[in-house]
């Protein structure tokens, strides 16, 4: 039988092209990444075959399967300058470390009395804490003040940096705040209902409605 | 390139030389690409793409008075409900034109309602059927647009009034406070596929929710 010749070349295999492409594909998905942060609620959005993206300047009102609200603001600036008007209209006083804190969050739903309590929590204790939805009754008409004052600091804030852009001789490009409705499937419609009417109320009547691109598309 | 002299003496540096020359220049990489493939599975696993995607809707303003009622011909008004034991099963009913409550003041016979459901056969078909005239026109665009006769601008132009159409198809959605946000998407979304443009989510009147609740399956 004739016997199997080795090579006598070094078994080691060049492996800088994958070493190459490697690093290439970590660096790509370094630069795209946006970190994940956790939601106070897991939402399952209902799918449709809409393709439109979200767009990046939103106030969003998310809706969980027991119909309690939670508020967000996209952009972190706006998020804190929201804060501190509401902390005026509400009597809390917050430090600057905790605006910082809340600039750096999601979406909440707690009510302005227990907010200073929430914000200094850490992620396990919240969840453990739950939350109890933010008040939009005509009594006690958080969600709608955090809407008004979110809205008026958006526009400040879109102001400033127009006048800011336009004091160096650049144009500023204004992308127009909207408001997104993020609910759950199973949410009941008249807790929606209640969400949109706090809308309406304030004048606003265009909305994005949050779904999930059909078949497949659903993350979780 | 550093090298160590190891002192053997001045002799034998030429040759030691040639010897250094000789060894592989190649590092071993493989902690480094061990490394570079965890980082990456680290990345692809926790980075999300995909941005959520959107609907947009306009909901009507409020009227400005009272009595401020808009006449809507060629409407079709959906009712969405849930029923059945526990009410677990998604409903939708429908009817055509105008309501009449009993014992209305025109002495027309009081509305009824139809049962459909949210499969290929129920709405979908029902809008194709009901809005077949845009469904038609809007195909003939599509044909145009894809034959490059009509640029991108015009054929959303013409889109948008074949569906703005005084003679198109307007839909109203009604639900009842037993209804889920599920439903309501699901049937704005087929709104979209059949090309409906004229579309309003707007409440219930009691005489409506009174024929809802008595037809029902409990």
């Amino acid at each position: 039988m004739a016997k199997i010749k080795l090579g006598k070349g070094s078994p080691g295999l060049d492996m800088t092209p994958m070493v190459d492409l490697a690093f290439l594909l970590v660096t790509f998905f370094m630069l795209t990444a946006s970190v994940r942060v956790s939601e106070p609620v897991v939402i399952d959005s209902p799918s449709s075959t809409s393709e439109r993206l979200l767009p990046d300047n939103v106030i969003m009102v998310t809706v969980d399967t027991k119909g309690k609200a939670y508020f967000n603001i996209s952009n972190p600036e706006v998020r804190v300058k929201t804060l501190e008007k509401m902390g005026q209209q509400y009597k809390v006083a917050f430090t600057d470390a905790e605006k910082k804190r809340f600039g750096g969050m999601t979406s909440f739903g707690v009510p302005m009395a227990s907010l200073k309590k929430y914000i200094a929590m850490q992620d396990p204790e919240r969840a453990k804490a739950g939350s109890p939805g933010i008040p939009l009754d005509s009594l006690h008409p958080e969600l709608g003040d955090w809407i008004n004052f979110g809205r008026i600091e958006a526009a400040r804030q879109a102001k400033a940096q127009k006048e800011k852009a336009e004091s160096v001789g650049r144009s500023f490009k204004y992308e127009p705040l909207r408001f997104a409705i993020k609910a759950d499937g199973q949410a009941n419609y008249i807790s929606v209902k209640d969400v949109i009417k706090v809308f309406t109320d304030r004048d606003i009547y265009r909305f994005n409605l949050i779904t999930n691109l059909e078949d497949g598309g659903a993350a979780k | 390139m550093a090298e160590v002299n190891t002192g053997d003496g001045g002799g034998h540096g030429k040759h030691d030389k040639k010897r250094a020359k000789k060894a592989s220049t190649k590092i071993d990489m493989t902690p480094m690409v061990d490394l570079a493939f965890l980082l990456l599975t680290f990345f692809v696993l926790t980075s999300t793409f995909s941005k959520p995607k959107t609907m947009e809707i306009n909901f009507p303003a409020k009227p400005k008075t009272q009595e401020e009622r808009i006449k809507v011909n060629n409407a079709l008004t959906f009712i969405l409900t849930r029923e059945g034991a526990g009410e677990k099963e998604d409903g939708i009913y429908y009817y055509y034109g105008e309501f009449y409550a009993p014992n209305n003041a025109a002495g027309k016979p009081v509305t009824t309602y139809t049962r459909t459901n949210f499969s290929k056969d129920g709405l979908h078909k029902l809008l194709l059927n009901k809005n077949a005239t845009t469904i038609a026109e809007i195909k003939k665009l599509d044909e145009k647009h894809e034959k490059r006769e009509i640029a991108d601008s015009t054929y959303k132009r013409l889109a948008i009034a074949a569906q703005g159409n005084i003679k198109a198809l307007t839909v109203l959605i009604k639900a009842d406070d037993k209804a889920v946000y599920k439903n309501i998407i699901d049937a704005l979304d087929e709104l979209k596929i059949c090309n409906v443009g004229k579309y309003a989510i707007v409440d219930m009147s009691q005489p409506e929710l009174d024929i809802l609740n008595a037809i029902k399956k409990k």
